[in-house]
């Protein structure tokens, strides 16, 4: 079964954006860049798929600029056999980035595409779901356990309030959450192997597909700041404030 | 204009976030409709006709529909959405499961977790963990939108007289099957749901210490929660996570116990009336957002709290 995997190339989970003083948009200057924290995640479940013998070869893909190639190639230093990027310099939404993956699974024809559940940029929540869509796939989105059992994946899903088990049949989409595997670091000699793997660039011009976006970002800006309050100096006090100034329990 | 809200329901009883999508649905304004997809659903269909604001709501009770599945509920939804101009769901797991789904079918974008109606095709949502906030406008003729549920009040669950009609539409795509479901069971209030949230970080040290926690949630009739930190420490289940990828809260008072104050917790409890924090490091950002902040060991102060609750 071959693994298909998206990639996002994000600001680093550590950084702290700002938006730009005219409200044009967020301010990247010179910030990191990283793999999404949850596409990091479905690159390891796709490697641990391939050690298992379940996962014949690892694809990973990813959109946007040419920089993306970073990000192609620590998930190749992860353990990933090849990459594909699609290059382009547009700003790529959701249901563009689903298109774009669908041409892209239409050549490739995994058996199971793994991807994060969100970016932490965007905050979407919809690539996977998109592309299940687009796809005619079944969907496990929110993740904490894949099982691929013949030609089913038995996947547990982070739901309000527990968990929720499902069944699919392959083909599917799979999308990530934070307790599915805590990924591994890439080793000094596997990045140094990860330069010689193959990596395909194409354009959305090549793969047939408008990435042309429907929804305009009209305006950035801070949230509203919340102040912060006063230090009390013991829980007697706390309680007292609680009663009588706030008066909240 | 139309508007289609999709209820969140157990079968048995409609979900209060379904009335926090109503009222968005109010912020855009127009005819409301309310869509009911389960199995059994009769009662939840009653319980929607009651909402204050909805003209009309539509059951469709079948099998296909019982768990949820979104790939049978999208192609409901997606076949119905052609007679309306507005999609709506509460931002739950069932709405992001869906929704986007959805969207997708009808060829047009979703617009994630909306915190506010700017006009008709203008939102505002948070992006960056809720960092930035981006109002953003949508071309696209038919709107797909989860919202927020925490952004906007509840509209009242009585007062309404909806007339219910049954929706004959089955589709089952055959593609997935519902195993199980592991509900947490508890005598305390949904974490979404619940006026006080008592929620324990890392410096809870390991998960026998969530019962302080608990004690003072019982007195408190609070719900617990945790951070990202503590979940990922293995000291509670990743269903009592608040935070950008957990669950968004804002109760009448919210109680950090041992929380630094990481961006992403931040992100999930700033809207909460008041905030409490008890935490030894005086330098601890969670105190920058608090109310009411008290710097102390907290296997001290807590115990120490419960008996004074």
């Amino acid at each position: 079964m071959k693994v298909l995997v998206a990639v996002k190339r994000v600001v680093d989970y550590n950084v702290k954006v700002r938006p730009k003083s005219d409200g044009s948009g967020v301010d990247l200057n010179n910030v990191k860049m990283s793999i999404n924290p949850f596409c990091e995640i479905a690159v390891e479940e796709a490697v641990r798929l391939k050690e298992k013998g379940l996962a014949t070869e690892v694809v990973v893909v990813s959109l946007g600029e040419k920089s993306c190639q970073e990000q192609i190639r620590t998930a190749l230093a992860l353990g990933a056999d090849r990459g594909i990027l699609v290059e382009t310099a547009e700003e790529l939404q959701p249901l563009a980035v689903a298109k774009l993956l669908k041409a892209v699974v239409d050549k490739e024809q995994p058996g199971l595409v793994l991807m994060g559940k969100q970016s932490i940029d965007g905050d979407n929540n919809q690539t996977a779901q998109m592309l299940s869509a687009l796809a005619d796939m079944p969907q496990g989105t929110f993740a904490s356990e894949l099982v691929i059992e013949g030609d089913k994946a038995k996947v547990t899903r982070e739901i309000d309030g527990g968990l929720q088990t499902i069944e699919l049949s392959l083909p599917a989409v799979v999308s990530t959450d934070l307790r599915l595997n805590e990924p591994r670091y890439a080793s000094l000699p596997n990045i140094m192997k990860a330069k010689k793997k193959p990596l395909d660039t194409m354009t959305p011009d090549e793969l047939g597909v408008s990435v042309a976006p429907t929804v305009k970002v009209l305006k950035v800006a801070p949230p509203p700041e919340r102040q912060a309050g006063i230090k009390v100096a013991s829980v007697e006090e706390l309680v007292e404030k609680l009663r009588n100034e706030a008066k909240v329990i | 204009m139309g508007i289609l809200v999709i209820a969140e329901h157990s079968n048995t009883e409609l979900k209060p976030s379904t009335l926090n999508a109503v009222a968005a649905a109010q912020a855009i304004g127009g005819d409301i409709h309310v869509l009911v997809a389960g199995a059994g659903c009769g009662a939840v269909g009653e319980a929607a006709a009651k909402i204050a604001g909805v003209s009309k709501v539509l059951v469709a009770d079948n099998a296909a529909y019982e768990h949820q599945l979104a790939e049978n509920a999208s192609k409901l939804i997606a076949e119905l959405g052609a007679g309306y101009d507005y999609l709506l769901a509460p931002a739950t797991s069932n709405g992001k499961n869906i929704m986007p789904r959805v969207a997708a079918l009808l060829d047009v974008a979703a617009i994630s977790d909306v915190t506010a109606v700017i006009s008709g095709d203008t939102f505002e949502r948070p992006i960056y963990a809720g960092n930035v906030i981006a109002t953003v406008q949508s071309s696209d003729a038919k709107k797909v939108i989860t919202v927020r549920t925490t952004a906007f009040d509840a509209v009242a669950a009585e007062g309404g007289s909806a007339s219910v009609e049954a929706v004959a539409a089955a589709h089952d795509a055959g593609k997935s099957s519902f195993i199980g479901e592991e509900i947490a069971k508890s005598d305390r209030p949904e974490l979404t749901a619940a006026s006080i949230v008592v929620s324990g970080g890392r410096g809870m040290q390991n998960g026998d210490n969530f019962k302080m926690l608990e004690a003072i949630a019982d007195k408190l009739g609070a719900a617990v929660g945790a951070s990202r930190a503590a979940v990922d420490a293995g000291f509670v289940p990743n269903d009592y996570q608040v935070g950008q990828t957990g669950k968004i809260v804002a109760p009448d008072l919210y109680i950090a116990v041992g929380i630094s104050g990481a961006i992403q917790h931040l992100a999930g409890m700033k809207d909460s009336k008041v905030i409490v924090a008890i935490n030894k490091d005086e330098d601890a950002p969670i105190f920058q957002v608090a109310d009411y902040g008290l710097v102390a060991d907290l296997f001290q102060a807590v115990p120490e709290l419960e008996t004074l609750l």
